[in-house]
């Protein structure tokens, strides 16, 4: 149904229902037709199915030297961090102490990598970095994890086929009363 | 009345809550802000100087009194590579009531708060619907709002009481990631469906104006369910630091869902699995699994008066005063003890017992000089009981540290200090 059959569909049986009450009533389908391709620069949505993933890409070998201008100073030059939160490397979700729980060894998918990093780093310029950036640091981060080699370009097909270590580690509990 | 005439309910000193309906406790004993009456007795009062002169006329806007200007939030050194990030406190065991004011809410902040000028603010509705909408500020105003009281938790609260040594803190530095409101808006499915769900539509995806462009996914029979758009909040348009012009308001759940600077509603089949639902948020348990998408938020109490760092400065009776509240139903019941769980009495709950709100609860206890632990135990509307915080970690683990409900222990000792135990 159109916006403005619908528009008069309700104001009509808003009137026969309410009639008497203030005009507000009639208030109720104000938002504004807008087109998916109109939301292309607005939609940062990157889900594991791949849809949200833009053009370009890149190498580790490239990402390494954005990451050490842009990412170490909170991140360190090896992901190790500077605490516990902003350490991306290393741990293991089976270790028999207490797990360390970085990109490598908990997220359960690569796309959270490239939403994130491309709607929210770095923390200090958010979104001042180009597709292919992020590409290549999400690269250089799944690689310094050992997850993918430092001469895989990485853009849209290639991070669908990444798999990381802990993706069977989450249970959906968003059904739970 | 004399002290011989209050009945007493539990160990050590707990005495029946009908001593608070009209009866009176006066003459019984003096609480610890009495000790400047004390001073007083025997004085002859005089006319005070402000009653000579007048004061200062309206304002356009209020403030407190310079008197009681230390009651602050808290909040904790902020991390000068990522001045935005961070959170503040509610000063709990100053507060009475059951509603917050909006300038001590806690906050939680991704990436700071932004400055938004409402006139260019949008929120969009699209993905699987039959028309993808944009709306303006002054659009929503115009729709029919509701306008309710619930709390609103971080499920970070409490999450140093799963370590293994008990923090020297107060109310407020260990609980104080709770508040409560009334908050007025427009409820989410008259938005959805004007713009017109998809049957195969099974999530929202929404994503807020911030720097962190922060997102959570949502279950659609949760969002069609008691979630709104809030435009206000204790009447006043929305904080910045609560997400001016609008926030996503989801009653009863971790308060990261509740998305601030709500700019983006994206309908799917699947949750988008941000960063702050996989990496952040998410319970891992003692098997190494974790939980994902875990939103009420426990059936808690927290005794806010006596409380951590406090001090007993005489022996006599106190209102044991706290709050209590459940992400899954209304207060039914607040249980009181004085000597560390073996015997409880019932406390007067004070506050309307609304869903998903605080309730105010009080209890008089008599202090007699010896050590006692206080705690409360809250049960709900739908029969949860507030766990001991043994049970909780036990049950959980401690890999993760959200979602803590577990009973809180104040330790009073015979000086009369307060102080946050594990008992």
């Amino acid at each position: 149904m159109s916006t403005l059959r619908k528009r008069i569909t309700l104001g009509a049986l808003c009137f026969s229902l309410c009639a008497g009450i203030s005009s507000a009533v009639f208030a109720q389908s104000l938002g504004s037709p807008i087109s998916e391709s109109q939301l292309r620069g607005f939609d940062l949505i990157a889900p594991p199915d791949g849809s949200g993933y833009p053009g370009g890409g890149g190498t580790a070998i490239q990402g390494k030297v954005i990451f050490e201008s842009r990412c170490s100073a909170c991140h360190g030059m090896k992901g190790e961090g500077t605490s516990a939160v902003t350490r991306l490397v290393g741990g293991d979700m089976q270790s028999e102490k207490r797990p360390i729980r970085t990109v490598g060894s908990y997220w359960p998918h690569a796309s959270t990598l490239f939403d994130y990093v491309q709607r929210a780093m770095p923390a200090d310029a958010p979104k001042s970095l180009s597709s292919s950036e992020v590409y290549q640091v999400i690269a250089y981060i799944l690689n310094m994890n050992g997850i993918i080699e430092a001469s895989l370009v990485l853009n849209r097909d290639s991070l669908q086929q990444v798999e990381m270590p802990n993706k069977d580690g989450f249970i959906d509990s968003s059904q739970a009363l | 009345m004399s002290k011989q005439e209050l009945e007493k309910v539990a160990g050590n000193g707990l005495i029946n809550r009908r001593h608070l309906l009209g009866l009176g406790l006066a003459g019984v004993g003096v609480a610890a802000s009495s000790s400047l009456l004390g001073a007083d007795a025997g004085m002859n009062l005089e006319i005070p100087s402000w009653s000579k002169q007048p004061g200062p006329g309206a304002s356009g806007y209020g403030s407190r009194s310079k008197f009681a200007d230390d009651m602050q939030r808290l909040s904790g050194n902020p991390n000068p590579l990522y001045p935005g990030g961070g959170a503040s406190r509610s000063p709990l065991h100053q507060l009475q009531g059951s509603i917050t004011p909006n300038s001590l809410h806690f906050e939680r902040h991704h990436a700071g708060i932004p400055d938004i000028d409402p006139s260019r603010h949008k929120l969009v509705i699209h993905g699987l619907v039959r028309q993808p909408l944009v709306f303006s500020y002054e659009d929503l105003l115009r729709y029919p709002m509701v306008s309710k009281i619930y709390f609103l938790e971080c499920s970070g609260n409490s999450g140093t009481l799963f370590g293994p040594n008990p923090a020297d803190g107060t109310a407020q530095s260990i609980h104080g990631l709770v508040s409560g409101a009334e908050w007025t808006g427009i409820p989410l499915y008259t938005l959805l469906d004007e713009a017109g769900v998809e049957p195969e539509a099974q999530w929202i995806n929404a994503v807020g104006a911030d720097a962190a462009s922060m997102g959570r996914s949502i279950p659609l029979n949760r969002a069609m369910d008691d979630v709104m758009i809030a435009l206000f909040q204790n009447g006043e348009p929305v904080r910045p630091e609560q997400g001016y012009p609008m926030r996503l308001f989801v009653p009863g759940c971790e308060g990261n869902i509740s998305v601030k600077w709500l700019t983006q509603i994206k309908l799917s089949t699947e949750p988008s699995h941000f960063r702050d639902e996989t990496s952040k948020y998410t319970d891992t348990r003692l098997d190494r699994k974790s939980l994902q998408f875990t939103y009420p938020m426990g059936t808690k109490s927290v005794i806010t008066s006596p409380s951590g760092k406090m001090k007993l400065e005489r022996q006599g009776v106190y209102q044991v005063s706290g709050i209590a509240w459940s992400g899954r139903g209304s207060i039914r019941r607040v249980e009181v003890s004085a000597d560390g769980g073996r015997t409880w009495a019932d406390a007067m709950i004070q506050s309307h017992q609304s869903e998903k709100a605080l309730a105010r609860f009080l209890i008089p206890w008599e202090w007699s000089g010896g050590d006692a632990i206080l705690q409360s135990r809250a049960t709900d509307s739908q029969g949860n009981v507030q766990p001991t915080r043994t049970s909780l970690v036990t049950e959980k683990g401690n890999i993760s540290t959200y979602h803590f409900h577990g009973i809180q222990s104040w330790a009073v000792n015979t000086a009369g200090d307060v102080a946050n135990v594990y008992a």
